[in-house]
């Protein structure tokens, strides 16, 4: 059961700030450089953790996730395995949620009920599945949410004011404000229409608002940080990923180092936000 | 509630969620999300509105030049010694092919939306250049994505579309095929949906894009239906169609749905076989599970992981089918059968040479699969084939096979 969501949120405001949601690719590049950089994200800054359940046909995503995906996979990266990575962090840390998010076609062919059962068992927090709107909820949100799963809403630009509610029903954990009108990884946030859209959601939700597509720098996250409660990164560390490999598309001893160095530089911009 | 057998209509569907009993649906992110229930409501005030459908038939008929004839194919008749074979000479439209009648429809919604800039996935080239056509002639931006492996196999339909003024995007990611194009166009279309409207070329995406396809493509059934009643007096006994999404053949099933007597086979494209991993089989080979919008069987792997398609047909090459197939297939109304690359290639020339009619590699695969069946049939019988495009786009890549097969 997910307290560790409602917890760190709390602690989080408790210190006046934003929390930073850092999103990777579960076995991106190879299960074990991924496992390592999952196991070392909350000591370099991050308070939740997005971690991608590869999918062949990103359809919300921009090149660097869908290459992210692509490496994760011919890796060996499956369902299975990302849940079991997550029984693995959940060894050495209790705290740091982790939510997973991806599409919903792995979860239906694994089953929904054995997928949700599993998810908790290992330690998950909560879910966000791209291309399950508001209008497919007894797919997996109904059931996801009776199992103690809190199942994370995206709200768009385009989602009206009259689709907010419907939008917001059945969410829990948070609300993901996704900052822009397009994929993961292609445009800039728009950092001054974000306060006004953060503003418009906490109109309608007592449920924390995070923010995510197209922050890639500190100053992007401080300034998303300084209005919504969790800036949330993914392309930008998944380039650093895909950055430090070889030739061959390897890790290397830079991999898992220069992950944790740009999040510790996203950590800084947040925690100095509001100062 | 969906039409069920026991409801004695498999006319019926889909329910107001788009779903075929448990297929269909509207499984795209937020951001698509509202612009998907505009359409809707457009196509839903457009489809009860008797002007929108009385300009379009006024297309249908100065513009694409139906109705398209239903032609006995008296030379192919002889040869297999079983039933009638009819033909519905879908491939003599306008740009060659059944999806020009999908276009002017979605093209036409378009426009009472106030929308002048299309996007369009294309696999043979067909949908892409039925969409330039539209676009040209009422005047709106163009762009088709098209995967980049059929750039190169459908070459002259890639020098049309740009001779008609659209842009194309060749599409590298994935299987640089069907599937990745229609990925490209969705991925565009969240970029871009207040301004675009997405022109998807078959009987797939979310609701109402299925049932919307399949109204504006059921001309080819009401034509056929009027056109075998002048002809024979009765209706046909077997109705026959190639499946890449399904639209053709949804097109000709739809209007005889609800007459048991008559037998629906749709074809897939079996590729090298059913029983290795190249082939195109969404039914025969794939299960359930969710892509591009809805739920409908797919070609993946026990992980859920969408796997490559393969057929030496461009518009065969897609890994899933239009989610009415998939309910059709599960209610047992139609039998989803297959041909390979090879009986296809053979079917083509086939044609060719009996009926100074070069089809189109898409139709050779219904044509291939009738062959094994009709020579059985009995001689009073009906069949209609739908011939649902003309292969000149295929030439480049076929006669060098037909050549080595010993077939030129
Ligand atoms: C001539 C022709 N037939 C069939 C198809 C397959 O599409 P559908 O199954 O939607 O009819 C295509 C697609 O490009 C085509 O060009």
């Amino acid at each position: 059961m997910s307290d560790r969501l409602s917890r760190m949120f709390a602690r989080c405001a408790a210190e006046n700030r934003a929390a930073l949601g850092i999103f990777i690719t579960a076995s991106d590049p190879d299960v074990d450089t991924s496992q390592a950089i999952l196991d070392h994200l909350p000591g370099a800054g991050a308070d939740m953790i997005e971690f991608g359940m590869p999918f062949s046909d990103p359809m919300a995503d921009g090149p660097a996730i869908q290459a992210s995906s692509q490496r994760a996979l011919r890796a060996g990266g499956s369902l299975a395995r990302t849940v079991g990575m997550v029984r693995r962090f959940r060894d050495r840390d209790g705290t740091t949620p982790v939510v997973l998010m991806g599409y919903y076609n792995p979860i239906y062919s694994y089953g929904v009920a054995r997928f949700l059962d599993e998810a908790a068992v290992a330690g998950v927090d909560g879910l966000i599945v791209v291309d399950l709107p508001p209008e497919e909820d007894e797919e997996l949100c109904l059931p996801a949410t009776r199992a103690g799963l809190p199942f994370v809403r995206l709200a768009a630009p385009t989602t009206r004011d009259s689709r907010l509610p419907a939008v917001l029903r059945n969410a829990s954990g948070f609300i993901y404000h996704v900052s822009i009108t397009g994929i993961t990884g292609t445009r800039a946030v728009p950092t001054d229409l974000v306060r006004d859209a953060v503003a418009r959601l906490k109109a309608h939700t007592d449920l924390p608002v995070g923010v995510g597509f197209g922050i890639r720098t500190p100053e992007q996250a401080a300034a998303v940080a300084r209005v919504a409660d969790a800036a949330i990164v993914g392309s930008a560390v998944v380039t650093a990923i895909a950055e430090s490999l070889d030739a061959d598309g390897r890790a290397g001893e830079r991999t898992v180092p220069a992950v944790l160095e740009l999040v510790g530089s996203l950590a800084g911009g947040v925690r100095d936000a509001r100062r | 509630m969906p039409a069920t057998a026991a409801t004695n209509t498999f006319r019926a569907g889909p329910d107001e969620d788009g779903h075929f009993g448990s297929f269909g649906g509207r499984y795209v992110a937020e951001t698509l999300m509202p612009l998907i229930l505009d359409v809707e409501a457009a196509w839903s005030q457009a489809r009860s509105d008797p002007d929108f459908w009385s300009e379009l038939r006024s297309y249908h008929v100065q513009y694409i030049g139906r109705p398209s004839p239903l032609y006995l194919a008296s030379r192919l008749t002889e040869h297999f010694g079983g039933a009638r074979l009819y033909f519905k000479r879908d491939e003599l439209n306008h740009t060659g092919a059944h999806k020009i009648n999908n276009v002017m429809g979605q093209a036409l919604l378009a426009r009472r939306m106030g929308k002048t800039r299309i996007i369009a996935e294309t696999g043979a080239g067909q949908h892409g250049v039925a969409t330039a056509t539209a676009c040209a002639l009422f005047d709106m931006e163009c762009e088709v994505f098209m995967g980049a492996e059929d750039v190169e196999r459908q070459r002259p339909n890639v020098d049309r579309m740009r001779l008609l003024g659209a842009k194309v995007h060749p599409v590298t990611s994935g299987s640089a095929t069907l599937k990745d194009a229609m990925n490209e166009a969705l991925r565009y279309w969240v970029s871009t949906a207040e301004t675009h409207f997405y022109i998807i070329g078959t009987v797939a995406g979310p609701h109402p894009y299925p049932q919307m396809v399949r109204d504006f493509q059921s001309v080819i059934g009401e034509e056929t239906r009027e056109q075998m009643l002048r002809a024979e007096g009765r209706l046909p006994d077997t109705l026959v169609a190639c499946i890449g999404g399904g639209s053709n053949a949804m097109g000709l099933f739809y209007p005889f749905l609800d007459e048991p007597e008559i037998t629906i086979y749709g074809v897939e494209a079996a590729g090298h076989g059913i029983d290795t991993d190249a082939h195109a089989a969404s039914i025969a080979g794939g299960r359930p599970g969710v892509l591009h919008g809805n739920r409908t069987y797919l070609l993946q792997d026990d992980d859920g992981q969408i796997t490559e398609a393969h057929s030496i047909s461009a518009g065969l090459d897609y890994p899933g089918i239009g989610p009415e197939h998939s309910w059709l297939h599960e209610t047992g109304r139609v039998q989803y059968v297959s041909a390979t690359d090879t009986a296809a290639l053979e079917a083509f020339a086939l044609c060719s040479r009996l009926e100074g009619i070069i089809p189109a590699l898409e139709p050779s695969h219904a044509l291939a699969f009738l062959a094994t069946i009709i020579g059985d049939l009995p001689k009073d019988h009906l069949v209609v084939m739908n011939m649902c495009g003309r292969g000149d786009k295929d030439l480049e890549a076929v006669l060098p096979r037909l050549d080595a097969m010993g077939l030129l």
